[in-house]
């Protein structure tokens, strides 16, 4: 059903290095728009390392080294030229364990607009936030409580903070690394549903350790194994009738 | 007699007892120390804190006692024989105990929790202490001298031969000033090297810089006094004070904060260091990962993190500032004086109680005893200062874990 959608990421040959560790061998795929795509396998396969190279924050480790071409809307985003600072503007991202800043709720929220200048007073900040949070599914829980601490909140809540925090600056990619690994089943599922929502206006990568919530929440999944991506399709296919073997045991428990 | 031999015993009791303890401890399991509740070296512990301690505790009750009682030479014949008796009862009582159900872990851990209170009892009781001596001698003193003299007056002229002025407000003037100034040279720099140190230095550069910024802490003050007096001093007179027209004295405030800021650098940048290397570096990712520069997520998120922290590290180098006398006597000089003019020399509290006390003083004066009032005055300022710390660290910390 994706299938005519427009790409919106398109990497080439990604090798990835840390030192002399070979991470990443030789990845290529396209990850759709307005799609939610999910990067599963096992621990150490490379699937977090590969999402963060989508918005450069290997560039941030020392002894990383990345090759290959990673195209969002036909840019190339390694070349050096690329400012990694704006484009992780557009490439925004969730991480493993919640981290709101020791802010208020609302200076966590407005953090990324007030930095890149989207908002030209205060009644506009005010609207951006609101919307963000509105977005998160968390504007109903905090509203009478803006100026209280966002680590005062409970783990499902930080995470949802954190992605309203990532969806105010308006990016147009939603990088998520193991969003739900902090949470409880019905934070979980919140966030799960939050997700679903999201993919109408952003196009969401996800990494993950749970088949079921790659299976619930994606429409395209991917299959890292031992730094190789071994499989990409649609997810149905994927874990209904996977073609290489390695996935097939990976899906039924053998591996992993 | 002395204590010395009831010492002696103790020392060769506790040899003995933890010996015969674990001996038995052996024997009375039957080869297998399975058996028994706890192992024979705990046994032997046992022994040794139980011949050990009460006895000690003994002495010590005596020195005090005969302190208060104020009993002169050498202690009666049945002190250091009630102290042995304890001893050698510690031993027999440790020893007779043994057995295969007797938990001597539990027994001699005991012992040592009630070793630990007491070490921390020892701290705060010294507090105490060095608060009531000084109490005393400043109550002499307001007996002698009006308080709001001293609270009060600008004027600070003491006269050995009587009719003194000695009002603290140019000392504690001189304090704050001079402390002031070496905190506006020593908290921008202590807390950028932090932050270059932590947050931009390589691993090889930091394992150099750290360890030599270090090296400054470690300089004795009055080396310190020695180059704020003979560098630092005629420096800031040849090429600031003279040209500008801010008079021609080496001792100066300027030269005294000058030096004592590059004294606290250290003490600002290696706690601050640590606690922004404490911050998680999840707080810097989800920075980045929102696009902000490196300098704007140490701005605005990981400096507001480790704030707290920064703030106590601050506080802390505050109270060095204001306890400080060395670098003063050699910097600034001697003279009281209220003054804005940085480049005239002033003096501290600490200096003048120093002068109070050197030469030769009885302490019966209030020329003398001010040196207390003094003392105490600055000992509630930092505890203040402290308190401050404490709690600014407290609070934040609630709000943000």
């Amino acid at each position: 059903m994706n299938a005519q959608q427009d790409t919106k990421i398109s990497a080439r040959n990604v090798n990835v290095y840390y030192g002399e560790k070979h991470a990443i061998k030789d990845v290529s795929v396209e990850i759709a728009d307005k799609t939610v795509t999910a990067f599963i396998g096992p621990s150490g396969c490379g699937k977090s390392t590969f999402l963060r190279c989508i918005n450069r924050m290997n560039d941030t480790i020392d002894i990383a080294r990345v090759t290959g071409d990673i195209l969002i809307d036909g840019e190339d985003i390694t070349d050096p030229r690329v400012d990694p600072v704006q484009l992780r503007a557009k490439v925004g991202m969730v991480f493993q364990k919640p981290n709101p800043f020791p802010k208020s709720i609302y200076d966590n929220v407005a953090y990324g607009p007030k930095i890149h200048g989207l908002a030209r007073n205060k009644s506009d900040l005010d609207e951006i936030v609101e919307r963000a949070l509105r977005r998160g599914a968390i504007w109903d829980e905090v509203k009478d409580r803006l100026q209280e601490p966002g680590t005062g909140l409970s783990g499902g809540q930080q995470q949802r903070l954190c992605i309203a925090r990532a969806v105010a600056t308006e990016p147009e990619v939603l990088l998520m690394d193991e969003p739900c690994s902090a949470l409880d089943p019905i934070a979980t599922a919140q966030v799960e549903e939050l997700i679903d929502e999201l993919r109408q206006s952003y196009s969401v990568v996800i990494v993950t350790h749970s088949m079921q919530q790659a299976a619930r929440v994606s429409q395209k999944t991917a299959f890292f194994h031992l730094g190789n991506m071994v499989e990409y399709g649609e997810t149905d296919r994927i874990f209904t009738n996977p073609e290489d073997p390695r996935t097939e045991s990976y899906i039924s428990g053998r591996i992993g | 007699m002395s204590l010395t031999l009831p010492l002696l015993v103790i020392i060769v009791l506790a040899i003995v007892g933890s010996f015969l303890a674990r001996r038995r401890a052996l024997s009375v399991s039957g080869g297998d120390i399975r058996h028994l509740a706890s192992l024979p070296k705990q046994h032997g512990l046992n022994a040794i804190l139980s011949t050990v301690v009460p006895p000690l505790l003994a002495i010590i009750a005596w020195l005090m006692a005969a302190r208060i009682m104020e009993y002169r030479g050498a202690a009666p014949l049945w002190v250091p024989l009630a102290i042995m008796a304890l001893a050698v009862a510690g031993v027999v009582l440790s020893v007779v105990k043994v057995s295969n159900t007797f938990r001597a872990r539990t027994a001699s851990e005991t012992w040592i929790k009630g070793l630990l209170i007491g070490a921390s009892t020892i701290a705060i009781l010294t507090t105490v202490g060095i608060v009531f001596s000084m109490l005393f001698e400043t109550i002499s003193f307001f007996r002698q001298y009006p308080w709001t003299e001293f609270f009060f007056s600008t004027n600070w002229s003491p006269n050995f031969r009587g009719n003194s002025d000695l009002g603290i407000i140019p000392l504690l003037w001189g304090t704050l000033y001079i402390s002031f100034i070496a905190l506006a040279f020593a908290v921008p720099t202590g807390l950028f090297a932090a932050i270059y140190l932590s947050e931009y230095a390589g691993p090889r550069i930091r394992g150099i810089v750290k360890p030599a910024i270090e090296i400054l802490a470690g300089i004795p003050t009055i080396v310190y006094g020695l180059f704020a007096l003979t560098t630092v001093g005629p420096f800031l007179r040849d090429y600031f004070a003279q040209p500008m027209g801010f008079g021609d004295s080496a001792s100066s405030v300027m030269t005294a904060g000058l030096v004592m800021g590059i004294m606290l650098i250290p003490f600002v940048s290696s706690l601050s260091d640590d606690i922004i290397n404490a911050v998680p570096q999840s707080m810097r990712d989800g920075s980045l990962g929102l696009g902000a520069t490196k300098s704007e997520t140490i701005r605005q998120v990981v400096v507001p993190a480790a704030l707290p922290g920064i703030v106590g590290a601050v506080l802390l180098a505050a109270s060095r500032a204001i306890g400080e006398t060395m670098i003063v006597v050699l910097g600034a000089g001697a003279a009281a004086r209220i003054s804005l003019n940085p480049f005239e020399a002033m003096t501290t509290v600490t200096v003048k109680i120093v002068s109070q006390l050197t030469g030769d003083t009885d302490f019966a004066s209030p020329e003398t005893l001010v040196a207390f009032a003094l003392g105490l005055t600055l000992f509630v300022i930092t505890l203040g200062l402290n308190v401050l710390a404490l709690y600014i660290v407290r609070r934040y910390r609630e709000q943000y874990e």
